[in-house]
C-alpha cells in the first residue's frame, strides 16, 4: 500500500466518526496547548526577571566596606570607613578587567524648595554613574567631573523628587536646599521606576561625591564603589582583581577577613534564571502529563475502533492485506489523530499566549522550540499508543475476523 | 494433464480445550485441474467451510498436503499466504463482506491495494470489472444503495479484479432469492467458460450445484461422492 492511499484511507476511517475524531484529539489538543502556553509563559518570566535585574546593569560590582572584627565583634557592612577615594583610582588604574569605577557617598536629608519639603536619599557621586546605570535624563543635563573636582553644589533630581518638590515646574537651573546648603539644579532625571524589590528609584538626588564628602557630611572616606566589568564575561575575573588590589591596599595580612566586601549583580542574575528555568521545566512537564493522558484517550479509541472494524480487517485480510498493511493502517490513523490534534494545539497555544501576553502586558514569546517539542511528543504519543491497538490489529485470525459480527 | 490444486490426506483438527478437539477434516484427498468448477455440498458441520479456508490459504492443514499449481501451501508464512490470496484467489462471500460506507469502485479497488497497482491503472481496471458484471452505473453507490444481488456481483469484481487463478465461492446465493441466485451463477459459469478460471463452490442446494462441471459431497469431514 503506498503512502498516499494510506494516509487517504485513514482520514476516510477518521472522517466517518467526526465527532468522535475531534473528542479523541481533544486530549492531545489541550496537551499540546498546554505545553507550549506554560512553557512561553515560563520564558516570559525569565525575560522580565532578567530585565529587571538587567536594569541595575548586569556587569555591576558593588565594593562595599566593612565587617571588621574588632575584639570579637564583627560589624555590619558600611559601619567602617575604610574605602576612600584613592581605592577607586586604583583600582582603575590597575584592575584591566574593570572599565569604569564610580564612588558613591550615601546620605539622607530634608530638601527645600521655597514652600516645599521633602525627604530623599542624597547620592554622592561622579558623571560615571549614569554610564554605569544608563540613565537617560529628561531635561537639563548631568553635572561634569570638574563640578566634581570642584565640589560644586550642583545636583541632579531624580523624578520623584522632582516632582515632590516642583510639581508641574521646571527644576532646571532653580536652586534647592538641602541641609540649608543651596545647590543649583542641573538636570531631572528620566523616570525608572520601582526595582524588581520595590524601591523607588526616582526618590533621589544626585550630587557630585566630592561636595557630599566636604559639605554636607565632612568626611572624607565613601559608603561604597561602583564598578563596571569591561564584558559580562570578565564579571568574575574583576572581582578577584579588586578583591586582591584592596586586600594589597588595607594591608590585610593572609588568614585575615576582608574588611571590604565585593557584591556581584550577576550571581544574582544566575540565581534567578535557575529558578525560572526550574520552574518552565516544572511547568512543562506538569503539561506534558495532559498530553500523556490525551495519548491514553487515543489509545483507548483505537482500540474500540480495531474491534467495531475486525470484519473490515478480515475483508482486507482475505483480499491479500499483510499484517504489515493492517499494523500501518491503524498506526497510520493513530499518528494522524495526534499531529492533527499536535496542529490544533499548537494554534490554540499561540493564540492564548499572545493574548495573555496582551491583556497582562507580560512578555510572552512564542518560542520554537516549545513547538517544535510538543509537536514531536504529540506524533511520538500516537505512535507509542497507536502501535498496541495496531499490532492488535494487524495479529488477527482472517477466518475469526471475517466471521465476527 | 497436471494437476492444478491437489489435495493428499488433508487433516484439519481444531483443539477447542486441552482435551476437546473437533477433527473437521479426515483424510480429504482431491485433485482438481485448470479450468474446472467444482461445487462441493454436504450438510453443515460436513467440513466442507474449513475445505475452503484451507483451499483459500486463510488457514493451513493439521497434516496432509495441500499444493496450488504445484507449489506447497501447508509451510508458508502468514505474509506468503496473503501474497497468494492477493493474486491467486478471489473470494465471493454469502454475506457479500464488502467494506461498508465505501464506494463499489473502491470496495474492487481493495485487492490492487495491497498488490501495489498504481493509481490510474486501478480504477480503469476496477471499472472494467464492474463492466464485467454489469454494474458501470451503480461504480459510486455505496454497499447499502445497493440490491443484495447488485453487493454480490459488486462482491465478484472485486474476486475477479486481479486476474485470479481460482474464485472461491462460499454459498454465494445463499443470502438471494432465486432468480438472482441464477444470475449470479450465470455470471460465475461465464467467467469459468471465458477467462477458464477454476470455480470452486460450497453449497447446499442442488439446483446451484447443477451449474457447476463436478460435484463433490462432503460427510463427516470426508469425501462420500465425487461426480
Amino acid at each position: 500500500m503506498d503512502f498516499f492511499a494510506s494516509v487517504r484511507v485513514a482520514l476516510r476511517a477518521l472522517r466517518k466518526n467526526k465527532l468522535r475524531s475531534l473528542l479523541t484529539v481533544l486530549g492531545v489538543v489541550i496537551g499540546v496547548c498546554a505545553v507550549i502556553t506554560l512553557v512561553n509563559m515560563g520564558s516570559g518570566a525569565q525575560i522580565s526577571i532578567e530585565e529587571a535585574i538587567s536594569g541595575l546593569g548586569t556587569n555591576l560590582l558593588i565594593i562595599f566596606p566593612g565587617s571588621v572584627t574588632k575584639g570579637g565583634i564583627r560589624t555590619g557592612y558600611g559601619t567602617v570607613t575604610t574605602l576612600t577615594d584613592d581605592d577607586a583610582q586604583a583600582i582603575l588604574k590597575e584592575c584591566p578587567a574593570v572599565q569604569m569605577v564610580t564612588p558613591v557617598v550615601n546620605s539622607a536629608a530634608q530638601v527645600v524648595f521655597q514652600n516645599q519639603n521633602w525627604g530623599t536619599s542624597i547620592f554622592g557621586t561622579d558623571p560615571d554613574y549614569q554610564r554605569i546605570k544608563n540613565w537617560a535624563l529628561e531635561r537639563g543635563e548631568f553635572f561634569t567631573l570638574q563640578d566634581v573636582k570642584a565640589a560644586t553644589k550642583v545636583c541632579v533630581l531624580g523624578r520623584t523628587v522632582a516632582e515632590k518638590l516642583f510639581g508641574g515646574q521646571n527644576p532646571v537651573g532653580q536652586v534647592i536646599r538641602i541641609k540649608r546648603i543651596p545647590f543649583r539644579v542641573t538636570g531631572v532625571l528620566e523616570p525608572k521606576g520601582q526595582t524588581a524589590f520595590g524601591q523607588d528609584q526616582d526618590d533621589t538626588i544626585i550630587v557630585p561625591y566630592t561636595t557630599v564628602q566636604k559639605r554636607l557630611m565632612g568626611v572624607t572616606y565613601l559608603t561604597m564603589l561602583m564598578a563596571s566589568a569591561v564584558s559580562l564575561d570578565l564579571v568574575t575575573d574583576a572581582q578577584e582583581q579588586i578583591r586582591t588590589l584592596l586586600r594589597h591596599r588595607h594591608q590585610i595580612k593572609e588568614g585575615q577577613d576582608d574588611d571590604f566586601t565585593v557584591r556581584n549583580l550577576a550571581d544574582l542574575t544566575a540565581v534567578f534564571s535557575t529558578i525560572t528555568r526550574i520552574l518552565t521545566l516544572l511547568l512543562g512537564s506538569i503539561a506534558s502529563i495532559s498530553l500523556i493522558v490525551g495519548g491514553i484517550g487515543i489509545m483507548n479509541i483505537m482500540l474500540v475502533s480495531v474491534t467495531e472494524r475486525t470484519r473490515e480487517i478480515g475483508i482486507r485480510m482475505s483480499v491479500g492485506a499483510k499484517s504489515r498493511d493492517i499494523l500501518l493502517q491503524f498506526l497510520f490513523e493513530a499518528v494522524l489523530l495526534s499531529l492533527m490534534g499536535g496542529v490544533m494545539g499548537i494554534v490554540l497555544g499561540i493564540g492564548l499566549t499572545t493574548s495573555i501576553g496582551y491583556f497582562t502586558g507580560w512578555p510572552t514569546p512564542v518560542s520554537f522550540n516549545a513547538i517544535l517539542i510538543a509537536f514531536i511528543f504529540a506524533s511520538g504519543v500516537g505512535i507509542f499508543f497507536g502501535l498496541y491497538p495496531a499490532r492488535k490489529a494487524s495479529r488477527m485470525n482472517p477466518i475469526d475476523a471475517l466471521r465476527y459480527e | 494433464m497436471t494437476s492444478f490444486i491437489s489435495a493428499d490426506q488433508l487433516h484439519k483438527t481444531y483443539y477447542l480445550t486441552d482435551d476437546l478437539q473437533v477433527h473437521a477434516l479426515r483424510g480429504i484427498s482431491l485433485e482438481i485441474g485448470q479450468g474446472d468448477f467444482v461445487a462441493i455440498m454436504g450438510p453443515s458441520g460436513s467440513g466442507k467451510s474449513t475445505f475452503m479456508n484451507l483451499l483459500g490459504c486463510l488457514d493451513v492443514p493439521t497434516s496432509g498436503r495441500l499444493c496450488l499449481e504445484g507449489v506447497e501451501l501447508s509451510s508458508r508464512s502468514q505474509d506468503e499466504l496473503a501474497e497468494i490470496r492477493n493474486r491467486k484467489i478471489g473470494f465471493v462471500f454469502q454475506n457479500f463482506n464488502l467494506l461498508a460506507r465505501t464506494s463499489s469502485l473502491e470496495n474492487v479497488e481493495l485487492p490492487m491495494f495491497y498488490s501495489r497497482v498504481p493509481s490510474s491503472k486501478r480504477h480503469t481496471r476496477a471499472v472494467e470489472a464492474l463492466q464485467r458484471v454489469g454494474l458501470k452505473e451503480k461504480i459510486h453507490n455505496l454497499p447499502n444503495q445497493l440490491s443484495g444481488g447488485e453487493q454480490q456481483r459488486v462482491a465478484i469484481a472485486r474476486a475477479l479484479v486481479n486476474n485470479p487463478a481460482i474464485i472461491l465461492a462460499d454459498e454465494p446465493t445463499g443470502n438471494l432469492d432465486t432468480e438472482t441466485g441464477g444470475e449470479i451463477m450465470q455470471i460465475l459459469k461465464s467467467l469459468n467458460e471465458e477467462f477458464t478460471i477454476t470455480i470452486i463452490l460450497v453449497t447446499h442446494e442442488s439446483h446451484i450445484a447443477g451449474y457447476a462441471k463436478r460435484q463433490v459431497v462432503f460427510r463427516d469431514g470426508r469425501i462420500i461422492s465425487d461426480r
